[in-house]
């Protein structure tokens, strides 16, 4: 069987494989060639070595700051979004009438998109900062942050709390049944049956919420822009003004990227190891 | 203990209600200000529409038609659409090779799939405009072909993990019955595997929809989609109509929310099956 299949090699994976090395697999290794030249075009791209990568470390207002800020949000969202996704997902496995609602009405924000978010964000953020303090979101980098946190939650909450109802829902009732005949109350149950039967479930959710966290670009964008001075710019963002924004800086921007795909890399190993030694218990 | 029980799902339901109004009050606004004259959108969003500042209709007339946003939704629902049909006949396809016919090229290729996933946009953003550039992929249909391959590395590695569970005794019948490996796919593999087809489609509906960044770069001056020509309503100085964007909002979040309520179901489904396999 296999003999026959082979020779339909090209019929079934060369259509995916093209478009996969068009915006994959030779931007890619391109990209990382670059990011050891100085160029405007590709075609007069010249070897300048590590250049670029020294400049981005010394370079404090850009690729350092946009990084201590991506961890700043990416700290608190991913355990605010965490723990308030969680606490929905329990109040709405207690078995009440008409949670299904409830339910569609947190999960709809995860819907929108970014852009869409930023702006709607914009317009109630300074409408309350404009009544409380007569300045507006891009005056101070805290306002921006408090913003983004904000705007991460109201997107995300709903999304990972359907990840944690599906994970509360598979632990076995019968289970919850002894604990409850036991005498076992309910922050028992919930220390020592609930929260180790779902810690799966709590994996896949740091995962995402933060791999996305350090991703986010759009949300940013249309929220503040980086503004004030940049200060409020997420790696992404920060590597795509630095881009297009600043010429003669497409070198650095690059070696920016690769940087930023280096530590996007790591975290991803080390969740799955972090995963792969849950997995074995 | 009865009492106490009562007591404590009222607090529960006023819990979630109010929670529930806070999670819609953001949406509500955009809609009231849509109603309402630029000038008092965003130093009072908060006040309600009234004498004065009320102006119908108008914001949607005239935002909708400065910016062609209907010529916006066709892009968009034409690259959302078709990129979606591709990515699924595309990738199960491949997906149920490299699965079936074992071997160095298989195994290689799928970790490269696996490990692109992982890869932020930023990494090939500048190489791959140009590449799409020289290739003449920048306009609507080359966006498919873009779409394709970004969307390769997910939708490969869910149709493998749903593949290996489908029972090779079939694919043995077909071929025994004189199915040519692209019929016997067409026929028996590819209605099979139908569950994971819907999650990934449903998946790549949401991404491909609200994705911002490849068709600003690759069609953007060409042909705005939806959420490319909600950012140009920002000026070269950074001003906005408000007025404009509340109403193009509004517009913009109507198919969103008619897609979630013909398929919340897939949708949750979808959710919960790529977050676990993913």
């Amino acid at each position: 069987m296999q003999k026959i299949y082979k020779k339909y090699f090209p019929v079934f994976t060369l259509p995916t494989l093209i478009a996969y090395a068009i915006c994959f697999a030779v931007p890619f290794f391109m990209g990382l060639y670059l990011s050891f030249c100085n160029f405007k075009t590709i075609s007069s791209a010249k070897w300048v070595g590590l250049s670029n990568y020294q400049f981005v470390f010394n370079d404090s207002a850009g690729f350092i700051s946009a990084l201590g800020f991506t961890v700043k949000v990416a700290v608190v969202g991913v355990i605010t979004t965490n723990v308030f996704a969680f606490a929905l997902a329990l109040l709405l496995t207690k078995g009440l009438k008409g949670t299904g609602a409830y339910r569609t009405i947190f999960f709809m924000p995860n819907l929108i998109g970014g852009i869409i978010l930023g702006y709607i964000w914009q317009l109630l953020l300074n409408g309350i900062l404009i009544h409380l303090v007569g300045a507006d979101l891009t005056f101070k980098a805290s306002y921006g942050y408090l913003g983004i946190i904000l705007l991460y939650n109201w997107q995300k909450i709903g999304y990972l709390m359907i990840i944690y109802i599906a994970g509360i829902q598979s632990v076995p009732a019968d289970m919850l049944e002894a604990a409850k005949i036991d005498g076992a109350n309910y922050w028992q149950i919930l220390r020592k049956i609930i929260l180790p039967m779902v810690m799966s479930s709590i994996t896949i959710c740091m995962f995402l919420s933060l791999t996305d966290c350090f991703k986010m670009y759009d949300q940013n964008l249309a929220l503040t822009g980086g503004a004030p001075a940049n200060q409020t710019a997420m790696l992404a963002l920060d590597i795509t003004n630095t881009y297009y924004n600043r010429v003669g800086f497409a070198g650095i921007g690059q070696a920016k990227a690769v940087l930023f795909t280096l530590l996007v890399f790591v975290i991803a190993l080390v969740q799955l190891r972090v995963t792969r030694s849950k997995e074995v218990e | 203990m009865q009492e106490r029980r009562r007591a404590a799902n009222i607090i529960t339901y006023v819990v979630l209600t109010v929670l529930a109004v806070a999670f819609l009050v953001p949406i509500a606004l955009v809609i009231m200000n849509s109603f309402k004259n630029k000038l008092y959108i965003s130093d009072q969003p908060f006040a309600l529409p009234g004498e004065g500042t009320f102006v119908g209709f108008s914001n949607y007339i005239e935002g909708l038609t400065k910016i062609k946003f209907w010529n916006s939704i066709g892009y968009s629902l034409f690259i959302t659409v078709f990129s979606v049909i591709i990515i699924i006949v595309c990738c199960s396809m491949t997906a149920w090779f490299i699965t079936r016919v074992k071997g160095k090229i298989s195994s290689f290729l799928y970790y490269l799939f696996v490990a692109s996933m992982v890869v932020p946009f930023q990494m090939v953003m500048y190489t791959m405009t140009k590449t799409a550039d020289t290739l003449h992929l920048n306009n609507l249909v080359g966006m498919l072909v873009l779409y394709l391959g970004f969307g390769a590395p997910m939708a490969v590695f869910m149709f493998s993990g749903f593949v290996k569970g489908v029972p090779i005794d079939l694919e043995e019948a077909a071929l025994i019955d004189g199915c040519n490996p692209i019929s016997m796919f067409t026929k028996v593999i590819f209605p099979i595997l139908k569950p994971i087809s819907i999650t990934v489609a449903i998946l790549d509906a949401m991404w491909i929809w609200n994705d911002f960044q490849l068709p600003y770069l690759i069609i953007g001056t060409k042909y705005r989609t939806v959420p490319v020509a909600i950012q140009y309503l920002k000026t070269g100085y950074g001003s906005i109509d408000y007025g404009h964007l509340m109403a193009v909002i509004v517009v913009a979040l109507i198919p969103i929310v008619i897609f979630y309520f013909c398929c919340q179901k897939y949708i949750i489904e979808g959710i919960v099956d790529g977050a676990v396999k993913g």
